[in-house]
């Protein structure tokens, strides 16, 4: 059924129609819509969920870690500082093997202090063993809620999985999505079965100790299910259009006029909706641009990239994150993409957009084209303001 | 000692483990429907080495410092299952984890109201990583970073009362007990169970190599600690005080004797004062001593 409902409010229906057993979260902006939503439903009964306040994001996963060990669904949502408070515990309940699901309402990072958005909070966790999907819009973004719960409660899974969507631009932006009705959700994610969890009939002990003797081997299975997971992903979001009539390919990669493309910009997130525009205003004029856009950025797609991209000239690779010191974060995976390999594209510039909620203007994106030629620059920052640096540098 | 289905022998705890015995006593009396949360520390260490375990109920670690917090979501499950009433959950940790790091998540917990008992096993420092100090560590403890020396007789300030802290959330039940008093300890854990709500219970467990004593001295060397006051067992329900284990006071020179963390105040009358003071004011405070 088509609304027109806040993309917060929307990703709390869709996690009402999961029905999951235990709810943990601490307040953040701009994750706070969702959470509140879950919890007037617990207190309307129209949820039947165990809705635990906690007193830090740290508890929260901590929470749904000890209701997931005990076998049941669980989630929660945060942002920014506070999934950095989690980050502890995020990586844990990876290494645990924990079906949790979690919305990171993606928010920069202090300091200074901004509660605006960039994906600079969930791409500092990409090691943590989660696997991490970005939407592009609402529809996305609750639909890979429902994907993350079946991916994450897989048999041949078994890993946490983080919904990733932008802060404010999503979370607080109104769209017509169509809600999956409960009937069809009930039908694609069954009630959850766990493999193994706390139950004094069968007591397990979970969480041991591992001695250089085991320990490598524990993070290898972890390594090996990620890269057996992209094929996964194509099969699950196939049984997701039967269901639901969507028409997502692998969940990997969106490929945006990128056939006979010549320029192509790489980006992740809601960005992509303002490239998307770009190119088909040069498209219109003959130009041969296009937009790969990076779904699912663990685990990481090297080979779809690089199928999408071996013939692509230049590339240029927007991101809202900079690794400071380092070439940017998705900028490094596609260059890692082409190493040795006979094909791939003669330039590859990275370029930083959009920190902190400074807007990505469809002009920004042109700047982004412009400035794709056949020297390769590396993290140089789109939209910079040369007046507020002068002081700094003196000039 | 006999096998015990609960907490089985054969795990790697040092010989006169005070905190093995206690973890015993409590997972016995607690029974087997009890599904035990631990937090990083030597017990979780000795007791559950990949691929053994010594654990015959559930239990899961997670991190060092959130056993209160993982259990609070293990509760909620268990409502959420309809099985709580028929389950009794544990958190647990040391005293560094749950007086220092973990200290904000059992404060959650117990605020939140959770079914659950916390047990803090004590043995007054950080010992699985060599002996540092804590937030429970006592009065001129020699640890490895509360040296003593030319200018420091060790630790300079008191144990954190976090018995007191945890009173002052108003939970039904608090209680320190002794791994010197076993029977006492085991009717504290099962007083504990009886009650709903959040209960916390502090059990001083003796560390023959942290605390410098032989193996075989765990029991008196613990029960030393009750009977001069240093180590009062107390009870409070609902943030009043509701019991105490009276005493007949020795001379805290006798317990500090023992052990070699305490070794040299031995030949300094002025520090070993200072302790008798801190047994004075627990002796006054919580009416220890005996009516002959």
């Amino acid at each position: 059924m088509k609304e027109f409902i806040e993309g917060s409010h929307a990703i709390a229906e869709i996690i009402k129609a999961t029905k999951p057993g235990v709810i943990s979260a601490y307040p953040i902006t701009p994750q706070t819509h969702i959470v509140e939503d879950l919890a007037q439903m617990v207190a309307n009964k129209e949820l039947d969920s165990q809705f635990v306040n906690v007193e830090s994001e740290h508890s929260a996963a901590s929470v749904v870690l000890g209701g997931s060990a005990t076998g049941v669904r669980v989630y929660t949502a945060t942002s920014s500082q506070g999934l950095f408070y989690m980050q502890e515990v995020v990586f844990n309940i990876a290494g645990m093997r924990l079906p949790v699901v979690m919305t990171c309402a993606n928010r920069a990072i202090s300091a200074p202090i901004n509660i605006w958005n960039d994906q600079q909070d969930s791409i500092s966790l990409r090691d943590s063993g989660w696997f991490q999907i970005y939407a592009e819009d609402n529809q996305e973004a609750v639909d890979f809620h429902l994907i993350a719960y079946r991916l994450a409660e897989d048999k041949r899974v078994m890993l946490p999985v983080m919904v990733c969507m932008d802060g404010f631009i999503l979370t607080h932006g109104m769209e017509t999505v169509d809600m999956p009705q409960q009937d069809k959700v009930n039908k694609f994610l069954p009630a959850y079965k766990p493999l193994y969890k706390l139950d004094t009939a069968n007591p397990v002990s979970m969480g041991l100790l591992a001695d250089p003797d085991y320990y490598m081997e524990a993070r290898f299975a972890i390594q090996e299910t990620m890269r057996e997971s992209i094929g996964y992903l194509s099969e699950i979001s196939g049984e997701f259009n039967a269901v639901f009539g969507r028409d997502y390919k692998d969940l990997l990669v969106e490929e945006y006029q990128t056939k006979d493309a010549e320029k192509v910009i790489v980006a992740m997130g809601s960005v992509c909706g303002t490239i998307k525009e770009v190119v088909d205003e040069q498209r219109a004029k003959g130009k041969k641009v296009g937009l790969l856009r990076i779904i699912t950025y663990r685990p990481f797609p090297y080979a779809r990239v690089y199928e999408a991209l071996k013939d692509v000239a230049k590339v240029a690779v927007l991101d809202k994150a900079v690794s400071l010191g380092a070439y940017a974060p998705i900028a490094v995976e596609i260059k890692a993409a082409f190493y040795g390999k006979k094909k791939g594209p003669k330039v590859v510039s990275s370029f930083v957009a959009g920190l902190g909620g400074r807007d990505i203007t469809l002009e920004s994106v042109h700047e982004v084209f412009r400035r794709l030629n056949a020297k390769e620059v590396n993290s140089d920052f789109i939209d910079l303001k040369p007046e507020l640096l002068k002081e700094e540098y003196g000039e | 000692m006999e096998n015990s289905p609960l907490f089985r022998s054969g795990h790697t705890a040092c010989a006169g483990c005070g905190q093995a015995i206690a973890a015993r006593l409590v997972i016995e009396a607690a029974g087997a429907n009890t599904i035990v949360v631990n937090n990083t520390g030597c017990l979780e260490v000795f007791t559950t080495k990949y691929p053994d375990t010594a654990w015959g109920v559930p239990w899961i670690h997670s991190l060092f410092e959130n056993s209160a917090a993982v259990a609070s979501g293990v509760e909620a499950a268990l409502i959420y299952l309809g099985k709580k009433n028929a389950t009794n959950v544990i958190a647990q940790g040391g005293d560094g984890s749950t007086g220092d790091i973990g200290l904000q998540a059992l404060s959650g917990m117990l605020e939140r109201g959770h079914d659950i008992l916390y047990v803090c096993y004590d043995n007054e420092a950080y010992m699985n990583t060599g002996v540092q100090r804590s937030g429970l560590t006592p009065f001129n403890t020699n640890t490895t970073t509360s040296p003593a020396g030319a200018q420091s007789s060790g630790n300079i300030r008191p144990k954190k009362p976090v018995p007191e802290i945890c009173a002052a959330h108003g939970i039904p039940y608090v209680a320190c007990a002794s791994v010197g008093f076993p029977q006492d300890l085991s009717r504290k854990v099962k007083k504990a169970f009886s009650i709903k709500g959040p209960k916390y219970i502090q059990i001083h467990a003796s560390c023959p190599l942290g605390w410098r004593h032989e193996a075989n001295q765990m029991l008196p060397v613990a029960k030393l600690a009750v009977e001069t006051g240093l180590y009062p067992l107390f009870e409070y329900e609902f943030g009043v005080l509701a019991g105490r284990k009276q005493i007949t006071p020795k001379p805290v020179e006798e317990y500090l004797k023992t052990q070699g963390r305490f070794k040299h105040l031995l030949n300094n009358p002025e520090e070993v004062k200072k302790i008798q003071e801190i047994a004075d004011n627990n002796i006054k405070k919580y009416n220890l001593k005996l009516e002959s």
